[in-house]
């Protein structure tokens, strides 16, 4: 369970893949994390492209993300969301906090 | 027979099964020829019973989740999740949502999600003795 990440002109992509739960939850948490600390980008957009599934472990997952990106005054995205996923952001208020669009640069 | 078709299951509350069991919900959902949509919210309130399970019945330790699901007439698929694990003290509480005693890989969304996944959402608790959650989900004939 690895995690892609590109940087270009201080715009960090990550890119998730597969399903979202509790049970891969922490490892995301701990990757992007560090991701966002090593190179402290302006704009971390989470590619969500390849997510099939999410429960609200997912939303744990983007909240810790936003936190981050606010300590260094950064911004979070969230790009090409398929149904189910966006379902569960809308149905938890998230996508009224964070910036989400349909298509990945 | 009140019921056209069921399953059950049993397994331990390791976090690996959650994925298990909500592909095996969705499976035996499919005979009801659900959408993606009604198929993605079933699996999605399995997810969030399932880990809550995990997460907060049994803390210290791996225990057993009971899973009950059933077919009723009209389309309604039935399920059950159940553990024996700390029960919760405060369900209203529990219920509010973003309230988590599960720290920050949790979001407190999981019963609100449930609750608005399923047509219909009910968990009874008792400290010391366990958790069950009950919901249905109505699907919509196809013509």
């Amino acid at each position: 369970m690895q995690l892609t990440s590109y940087l270009q002109d201080g715009m960090l992509t990550i890119v998730l893949t597969g399903e979202i739960d509790h049970h891969c939850a922490k490892h995301y948490i701990r990757t992007i994390t560090a991701k966002i600390e090593a190179y402290t980008p302006q704009i971390c957009i989470l590619d969500f492209q390849e997510v099939t599934f999410m429960d609200s472990s997912g939303i744990a997952v983007v909240i810790n993300a936003l936190r981050n990106m606010a300590k260094i005054e950064g911004k979070l995205e969230l790009a090409g969301l398929q149904p189910q996923p966006m379902k569960v952001f809308r149905a938890s208020g998230v996508d009224k906090l964070i910036t989400m669009k349909e298509e990945v640069k | 027979m009140k019921f056209e078709n069921y399953m059950m299951l049993e397994f331990p509350s390791k976090s690996t099964n959650e994925g298990f069991a909500r592909s095996a919900v969705a499976c035996f959902a499919a005979q009801l020829d659900p959408t993606m949509e009604e198929l993605g919210d079933i699996r999605t309130a399995v997810s969030e019973a399932v880990t809550n399970c995990i997460v907060h019945a049994y803390p210290d330790g791996l225990g057993v989740i009971s899973l009950r699901c059933r077919i009723l007439k009209d389309n309604v698929l039935d399920i059950v999740i159940k553990d024996r694990g700390v029960g919760i003290e405060n369900l209203e509480q529990a219920r509010k949502p973003m309230f988590t005693t599960g720290g920050a890989e949790r979001s407190g969304m999981g019963f609100t999600i449930m609750e608005s996944f399923m047509t219909s959402f009910q968990v009874t608790s008792k400290p010391g003795k366990g958790t069950t959650v009950h919901m249905r989900r109505k699907l919509q004939r196809r013509k």
